[in-house]
Parts: C-alpha cells; structure tokens; sequence
C-alpha cells in the first residue's frame, strides 16, 4: 500500500511550502488525483488520517477532486473512450493520455496569525 | 490579521502549489537517468506480479548473452536476498535491495544501492522491482523503460485489472510461454487485445526461461533499445 508513502510527500511537500509561514495552520490541503494514477483516494484518505498526526498537517482536511481518463487521438483530436481499443480508428494513431494520470498537491488553505505586513497569494 | 475590517481574527489564505506530489522522488530519478545514460546504461525496471517469472528471465537472458559480464541487476525485495543471489550463480552481477514493509522501490533506494554497486562496463542495468502489479507503476526510479512480465497463467484479464502497471509498459514479456500446450482455456488473442485496451502501442514478446523461447529476441529488443536510448541523450545531453 504506496499511499503511506504518498502521504509522506504530501505531507513534506506542505511542510516545505509553510516555511515561509511556520506560525500559520493547515486546514485544507486539496489534491488531484487521477483515476489512471495508481492511487487509491480511499486508501490516501485513510492514510492521510492517520498519518497527519504530530505532522504540520495535524488538524488539516485532505479534499480530493479526482480526475477523469481521457484519451485522445494525437492527429484528429477525436476522443478514445477506456477501455477501448487505444488507436485512432479514424487515423489509426495510438492514443494519447491527456487526463487522468495526476498525484498533484493543487492548494493549502492555512490560517494566518495575526502578521501585519504579510501577504500571500 | 484579516485584511477586510480590522477585526485582528486570523486570516485564512489559499496558497496555489500545483506540484507533483511524488516531485522529489521524480528529481533523484532524473538525477539516476542522467548517471545511467551518461555511462552508456540502458536501465530497466523489470516489474510483474510474484512468481511472474522475472528472476527466471534474468537468469535465462544472463546465460544467452556471450558477455553477461555487461549486464548487472539490482533486486527489490521485501525480506530475502533470494533473487539477487540467484542472478549471481547465473554469472550476473547483482545487488539485493531489501524493503521491509515497502511495497516498492522508488528512485532514493535506487540511487542509494547504486553507490555501492560497481556498474563499471555495465551496458544492461536490470532494476528488478518488488513483485507486486500496483505500487511499482507509481515510482519514477530513473529507468530509460518499463517492462512487465506477465505470466500466461495469470489470467487473460490481467491488464484490464492494472490498467495503470500496463499503461506504462514499453514491453511486456508474455513468461511461461513453454506452458500453453497444457493450458487449453488460456487464448493469448484474448491477452493481446486487453493490452491493446491498456497499452496505446503494445508490444509483446513471448519467452520461456526454461526453453529459451523468445530470449533472442528479447535479446535483440533490448540491444536496439540501448543504441536508441544513448542517441537520443546525446543529441539532447
């Protein structure tokens, strides 16, 4: 179950971007994961849940958006529905995968101590 | 303090990242690519399910080749030292990496064997990883190509089950060819066309390590592979 490891990535991904604000509070880390990425969301959710704990992620909500296969012919442009065949059958090109492989860490939403001057985007 | 009245309540900020989550692992790869192609290494991460028959492939390709003393082997698994040691009586140089708990190799591990691993005049670096069909598609270890070995008594299906481990293949070797005059019920049509479904250009190789069947030509599939490999680094190097 690789989904512990990913979790630990998350997990030092979010640390790493919170150096500039080691006061503030994770609440929200929001990730893209991809139905052809070899994640289980299930899995990652549980993991994540168990591993935040003593992490900069204690008290943070894992929020998962997943995220569609899609292929499409590299030529024409013409979608390739899963589980088909994986060539054009107009231009007999092999497909292309355009969505669906992600494992992205998208955005942290963190609360802010009161720090005059401090801007973020 | 919010931004809005004055109220001195903590603010709650969005931060965008938008990274890969597995962005490390996939820099130490990179780092391992670079080191292997620039030796003149073709490396491949020899994945498949437990038993598929990777070690036997190994051991048959050592001993078809006139020179094994140009391929080496890092074996990932879980508790014994086992595969490594098989591929040693084979006349291949090989490493074990063992895991634990970890359900696969990633690129740190690779790169941390490698220091202790002499690949000097090595051509063919085999990356056998842990048998498993699920974690190992995953992880980015630094390899030129993935190749899958899919036993013919696994189940016609396989590939539509670990769509993800198949996708990603360059080849899969089709292990245990030398068994399907005994198995009746196995249709290799049926395998090919679900790995058409997973793979956009699948190319398959039937072998037996017990017969040799199909070790030349994986042979030869494995030799135009290095020389394509080192001239496509070299124009972008």
């Amino acid at each position: 179950m690789h989904e512990y490891s990913i979790v630990q990535s998350l997990v030092d991904s979010v640390g790493a971007a919170m150096n500039a604000t080691p006061d503030a509070v994770v609440l929200r880390v929001r990730v893209e994961i991809g139905d052809l990425s070899g994640v289980d969301v299930d899995l990652l959710t549980t993991a994540f849940e168990t591993f935040r704990d003593d992490t900069c992620c204690a008290q943070a909500e894992l929020l998962i958006e997943r995220v569609s296969t899609q292929w499409v012919c590299p030529a024409c442009d013409r979608p390739i529905a899963s589980g088909a065949i994986l060539k054009c059958p107009d231009c007999n090109e092999p497909a292309r995968l355009t969505a669906g492989d992600e494992i992205l860490l998208r955005q942290i939403e963190m609360e802010v101590p009161d720090v005059p001057g401090l801007r973020l985007r | 303090m919010c931004q809005d009245c004055g109220c001195g309540d903590p603010e709650v900020v969005p931060v965008k990242v938008q990274q890969k989550i597995l962005a490390r692992n996939d820099r130490t790869a990179a780092h391992n690519r670079e080191h292997f192609l620039g030796d003149g290494i073709l490396a491949i991460n020899l994945m498949g399910s437990p038993g598929a028959g990777k070690t036997a492939v190994l051991e048959a390709t050592g001993c078809a080749l006139p020179n094994p003393k140009k391929v080496a082997a890092i074996a990932g698994d879980l508790a014994t030292e086992n595969d490594a040691n098989r591929l040693i009586a084979a006349g291949i140089r090989s490493k074990a990496i063992t895991t634990g708990q970890a359900c696969h190799l990633d690129a740190e591990l690779v790169h941390r064997s490698l220091h202790h691993f002499d690949v000097d005049g090595v051509e063919l670096l085999f990356i056998e990883n842990v048998g498993n069909l699920v974690c190992p598609a995953v992880y980015d270890l630094g390899q030129a190509l993935n190749v899958v070995a899919l036993s013919i008594t696994e189940g016609e299906d396989k590939p539509l089950k670990y769509p993800t481990m198949f996708m990603k293949a360059d080849l899969v070797l089709l292990t245990k060819a030398d068994l399907l005059p005994h198995l009746p019920f196995v249709n290799v049509d049926a395998i090919t066309d679900a790995l058409a479904r997973v793979m956009p250009t699948p190319r398959v190789i039937s072998v037996s390590a017990r017969t040799g069947f199909g070790i030349e030509a994986w042979i030869r599939w494995l030799s135009a592979e290095r020389t394509k490999a080192l001239e496509k680094f070299e124009v972008y190097a």
